[in-house]
């Protein structure tokens, strides 16, 4: 059996604090800078504040993950490499990277640092894992959320590191690490500059009905009846009218999260070694709620009992869930 | 956690008047105690705030008879009762029933979820909004337990009727 270990998201300082308390094996933060996919206004550690948070979670025995996972623009690789010597020094356990150069810094310079292949690299193939692995020393694989169980399995008998996979939280695929529709419309880039519908450039409005309409750089991208549950403010959950399409609908994605609560057990019986909660941005309360659970549900199924894990629907966007990909190709 | 079990009053409360104003006469020197105390033990909230140190928000608990008006400038903090009829031009409004605004406070609620179940609504700047979200999220204990201890017993006796009294019968045990 794999060690199923559960990788918690820490948002703040506080955040990371929950988790660990919360049962979290390991916690992955990020810098208030671009190097990292979560790049969100009053989010993210100083420098500082990642020194106390390392030595919090390695005192009680957890590990810290820093998540480095953007592409430096041409001539800016300054930013990545000096986050990855910081953070080298500070202690951390692992880099979750996505750009080759950084990669590439990361294993020349600090060697002695695991590597993690980031999502946003949406390697998944063999071929493509095992390039990483061979030319990076890359340890261990977070996989894009497009693949079945089966294709999982598969995977893992073909290359050389650890799986990880997600469990709960945002379910925004798109092609992941290569998503431009943020660039699109307000000029920051997803990849490069960490920001998905940047909050600068987004807006709600309540009408007289009671609908919402939420609007990114001045287009909108949804407007929900007065009792309809609401999504993220991004293109891609954005519901649209179209000449055969009038009345509105989902173009690319509907607002809700992945939740693989039933399918854990078959998930580490297919030899994946870490499940992943998304989630940076949201709050403590989310934290503790969702940790708690899920380390409840671990530990339940490494004692060979029955998970009997907590409804997490309420955390979850439009207040709806699915097990996506995991399940099925035709989850939509 | 109580995530989803409150709604937005249909009915929210005027705000006005002659009610309204003598309310705010109460609650103000207990907001400006409890701001200042805010303040002084969580100087990092202010650094998450960032460029909106000088922005108005506006608070709107929706079934109380006025509403806030906070602007967390460290050197010259501002936190005041309005009249609804009087409140200022605010860069963002944060709106919601009393108890989950302070919950959110807390962090015994999450912001997202109760943005998506619709029970809180937010408008202007939504950075300014995330900002404070995330400043407030990173303080550790509870503010409304520390507001209530400023006061001793009665303080402390007066939150938890109020939790009471916001809490559906079905989850009181």
């Amino acid at each position: 059996m794999s060690l199923a270990e559960l990788i918690c998201p820490a948002g703040t300082p506080a955040a990371l604090r929950t988790a660990v308390d919360a049962g979290a094996d390991a916690v992955y933060c990020g810098f208030q800078d671009a190097t990292n996919a979560r790049n969100f206004p009053g989010l993210n550690f100083t420098p500082d504040e990642l020194a106390e948070a390392v030595a919090y979670a390695h005192a009680r025995g957890t590990k810290v993950l820093l998540a480095l996972n953007t592409y430096p623009p041409a001539g800016k690789v300054d930013l990545w490499r000096q986050a990855a010597d910081t953070a080298a020094r500070l202690g951390v356990d692992a880099f979750i990277v996505a750009d080759m150069g950084v990669a590439d810094y990361i294993a020349r310079t600090h060697p002695g640092v695991r590597l993690h292949l980031s999502v946003q690299a949406a390697a998944s193939s063999p071929e493509a894992i095992r390039y990483y692995c061979a030319h990076f020393g890359v340890r261990r694989v977070v996989l894009p959320r497009i693949l079945t169980i089966p294709e999982i399995r598969q995977i893992k008998r073909e290359i050389p590191c650890e799986i990880e996979t997600f469990i709960f939280g945002n379910h925004g695929l798109m092609v992941e690490g290569r998503c431009s529709l943020t660039n699109y419309l307000t000029g920051q880039s997803t990849n490069m500059d960490g920001v998905c519908s940047p909050a600068s450039d987004v807006e709600y409005a309540r009408h007289e009905d009671g609908s919402m309409s939420s609007q990114l750089a001045g287009f909108t991208i949804d407007r929900f009846g007065p009792e309809e549950k609401a999504g993220y403010p991004t293109i891609c959950k954005g519901r649209y009218t179209a000449p055969h399409r009038p009345e509105g609908y989902y173009a690319f994605e509907e607002p809700v999260s992945l939740n693989l609560s039933r399918l854990l057990p078959e998930l580490i019986d297919a030899g994946v070694h870490a499940f992943k909660i998304e989630g940076r941005q949201r709050s403590k309360s989310y934290v503790r709620g969702v940790v708690r659970a899920f380390r409840a549900a671990v530990d339940d199924i490494r004692a060979g009992r029955q998970a009997n894990m907590a409804d997490l629907v309420a955390l979850t966007e439009g207040q709806k869930q699915t097990q996506g990909a995991f399940e099925t190709k035709k989850w939509r | 956690m109580n995530t989803g079990v409150h709604t937005v009053s249909p009915v929210r409360l005027p705000g006005g008047g002659v009610v309204s104003r003598l309310a705010c006469g109460v609650v103000q020197p207990i907001l400006s105690r409890v701001v200042r105390r805010i303040a002084r033990r969580h100087p990092s909230l202010f650094a998450r705030l960032g460029p909106h140190q000088g922005t108005d928000f506006l608070i709107d608990p929706v079934d109380l008879p006025f509403a806030l008006h906070l602007r967390p400038d460290p050197d010259a903090l501002l936190f005041r009762a309005v009249p609804r009829d009087a409140v200022p031009q605010a860069g963002a409004v944060i709106r919601g029933r009393f108890l989950l605004l302070l919950e959110l406070v807390d962090s015994e609620e999450d912001g997202d979820a109760a943005f998506f179940s619709r029970d809180l609504e937010v408008s202007g700047d939504t950075e300014a909004v995330v900002r404070l979200r995330n400043a407030l999220d990173d303080v550790d204990g509870s503010i409304a337990e520390e507001t209530a201890a400023m006061f001793g017993a009665p303080g402390r006796a007066v939150l938890a009727r109020l939790r009471r009294a916001y809490t559906p019968e079905m989850e009181r045990t």
